[in-house]
């Protein structure tokens, strides 16, 4: 589903954020990638998002090469990825509703089917009681279960979490991780960037780490729990 | 959840525009499209209506822009009817050779009614003409000294409507002058000629004047939107992380552009018609000493009606203007973090 091919992003002259990264992530795996600040995390998730563009090598997303995708095309690869953020991204302008039926109104579904399918999704975060509320209201771990709702309500095949329970304690993490683990399960890639070594250790999945822009483990499915890449 | 997971694994594989459509038939399309339209141009609306203040005083400074260019064309349309309406009173005076005598004069004054530029030929034979300037000259008793009348015949030529324009009445002119026993044709056509000419340079300058301001409204629009944009940063940013497109983001501004031209063209026809209300009055009065019939027009329903659409249309480019060049600026590349 996802795929990096010596992807190299180098961002002027003496900064490489990025260097000769070769992964690949199947349908309904979930990986985890971690690394220091500044190690290249936020631009591997920037080159899936077309945020970015690598200057070497090749990323390819559901089957499609990114590197020379047209500009008015990106936003249709993003209708395929769904994103949840530490700060999560919310409006606060509207409701709860409002905000999770973002991605259904970019693709200009019916108001029928948006009503329907914002509801199961905050139905699966456990927030349905909650979407006439403005987002401002909640608690930080149902903030952010807003955010993972908005995230999977077109049910994107990618799923990618940038820091996703960087503000919460464990008990909520977990419960956040728990539904990341569901989301696999029904096929949705997905690839949770975080700090915490902890919870990585308390999954057990596979690990992507980056070290100054290489990746230095995790690189190789086969190896499981995160063995050294070369 | 499971039931309504209908887009299937291929249809997300393929990232096109196709793959939405095929979900569902294009009917069903088009209506949530339009559906789509009406809520983002209300939205818009709503937004301008919750602050009163700021939104009335772009549309009084808009009206202000339109109504200036769009009362000097109105002026400049009344000024061109009374143009036209002193053109209806231009006649031809041809005067004819000495030794034409009455018989001849009367057949030429026939052919020149017959042609069709012409509504009426008047003849004043000779004797007539100088029984006339005896008696309005004051000059009687001089008069009596000539041996002869020094007076030709004359014909008084009217022209038909279709030639009462300085072009069409200077071509039968020169048909008169080519006339055999025609001696001199004389018309007042040098005050028509330069009245034209005047309003013709006041046309130019008013239409400057409104293509100036014209583009006065597009800038002040375009900059109240991107003051918009700037607040409405947040909102872009998501609606381009979750795939919205370049015309989903543009969209509610462009109706805010149209808006605030739909609020702007309102102003203006109010301003106009207090002030052709302020103005008629005197008018009226002055052109009753004059005995015109000088009347201000007003922009009747029709040029109301265009001038929204004309004051719409300059606020939908403001807002695109403003959108192209702020929009692309908005990049959700700072949102993933460090």
């Amino acid at each position: 589903m996802i795929e990096f091919r010596q992807v190299t992003k180098r961002y002027d002259s003496d900064h490489t954020a990025l260097r000769q990264v070769n992964f690949q992530l199947n349908r309904g795996e979930l990986a985890f990638l971690t690394g220091h600040s500044g190690a290249g995390k936020s631009t591997l998730l920037k080159l899936v998002m077309v945020m970015e563009r690598p200057s070497a090598g090749e990323v390819v997303v559901g089957g499609q090469l990114l590197n020379r995708l047209p500009k008015r095309q990106i936003p249709y690869i993003r209708r395929h990825i769904g994103v949840v953020f530490q700060n999560h991204q919310l409006l606060f302008d509207r409701t709860v509703f409002d905000n999770v039926a973002m991605p259904l109104e970019v693709m200009g579904a019916s108001p029928d089917d948006i009503g329907r399918r914002v509801r199961a999704a905050l139905d699966k975060v456990g927030l349905l009681n909650k979407e006439k509320m403005n987002p401002m209201q909640l608690s930080g771990g149902e903030q952010q279960r807003v955010g993972i709702a908005r995230a999977v309500v077109n049910k994107p095949p990618v799923l990618l979490a940038d820091e996703p329970t960087g503000n919460l304690d464990p008990a909520l993490s977990a419960d956040i991780m728990h539904l990341f683990t569901q989301f696999s399960q029904v096929g949705v890639t997905v690839l949770i960037a975080t700090h915490d070594i902890a919870l990585i250790n308390s999954m057990g999945r596979r690990t992507l780490t980056l070290e100054q822009g290489r990746l230095v483990a995790g690189g190789n499915p086969i190896v499981p729990g995160g063995g050294h890449g070369h | 959840m499971a039931t309504d997971r209908r887009p299937t694994g291929e249809s997300r594989r393929a990232p096109q525009k196709g793959a939405n459509q095929a979900r569902s038939p294009m009917k069903a399309q088009a209506r949530s499209y339009l559906d789509h339209h009406r809520k983002v141009a209300r939205d818009a609306a709503l937004r301008l209506w919750k602050t009163p203040v700021a939104s009335v005083m772009t549309w009084a400074v808009m009206g202000v822009a339109l109504a200036l260019p769009m009362a000097l064309l109105l002026l400049l349309g009344s000024l061109q009817g009374v143009s036209a309406g002193w053109e209806s009173s231009a006649r031809i005076t041809a005067y004819l050779a000495m030794d034409h005598s009455r018989e001849q004069a009367a057949e030429l004054a026939s052919m020149v009614g017959e042609d069709g530029r012409v509504l009426s030929v008047e003849l004043i034979d000779r004797d007539q003409a100088l029984a006339e300037f005896r008696a309005s000259s004051g000059l009687a008793d001089a008069l009596d000294f000539l041996e002869v009348n020094p007076l030709p015949h004359t014909l008084l030529i009217t022209p038909e409507d279709s030639a009462r324009t300085a072009s069409g009445v200077q071509g039968l002119v020169s048909y008169i002058e080519g006339l055999d026993g025609v001696e001199r044709v004389q018309v007042d056509l040098g005050w028509l000629q330069r009245l034209n000419a005047m309003t013709d340079i006041l046309a130019r300058a008013v239409w400057a004047l409104a293509i100036l301001l014209g583009a006065a409204v597009i800038l002040v629009i375009g900059n109240t939107v991107r003051l918009a944009i700037e607040n409405r940063r947040d909102e872009i940013l998501v609606a381009k992380l979750v795939g919205g497109t370049d015309a989903f983001v543009r969209r509610p501004f462009l109706y805010t552009g149209a808006w605030f031209g739909l609020g702007g063209g309102l102003v203006a026809c109010l301003l106009i018609q207090m002030a052709l209300w302020w103005l008629s009055g005197p008018i009226e009065r002055l052109a009753g000493l004059y005995r015109s019939e000088f009347a201000l027009q007003g922009p009747g329903v029709d040029g109301a009606f265009a001038l929204i659409i004309i004051a719409m249309v300059l606020g939908w480019l403001g807002a695109w203007l403003a959108v192209r060049r702020h929009l692309d600026d908005i990049e959700p590349g700072e949102v993933a973090g460090g």
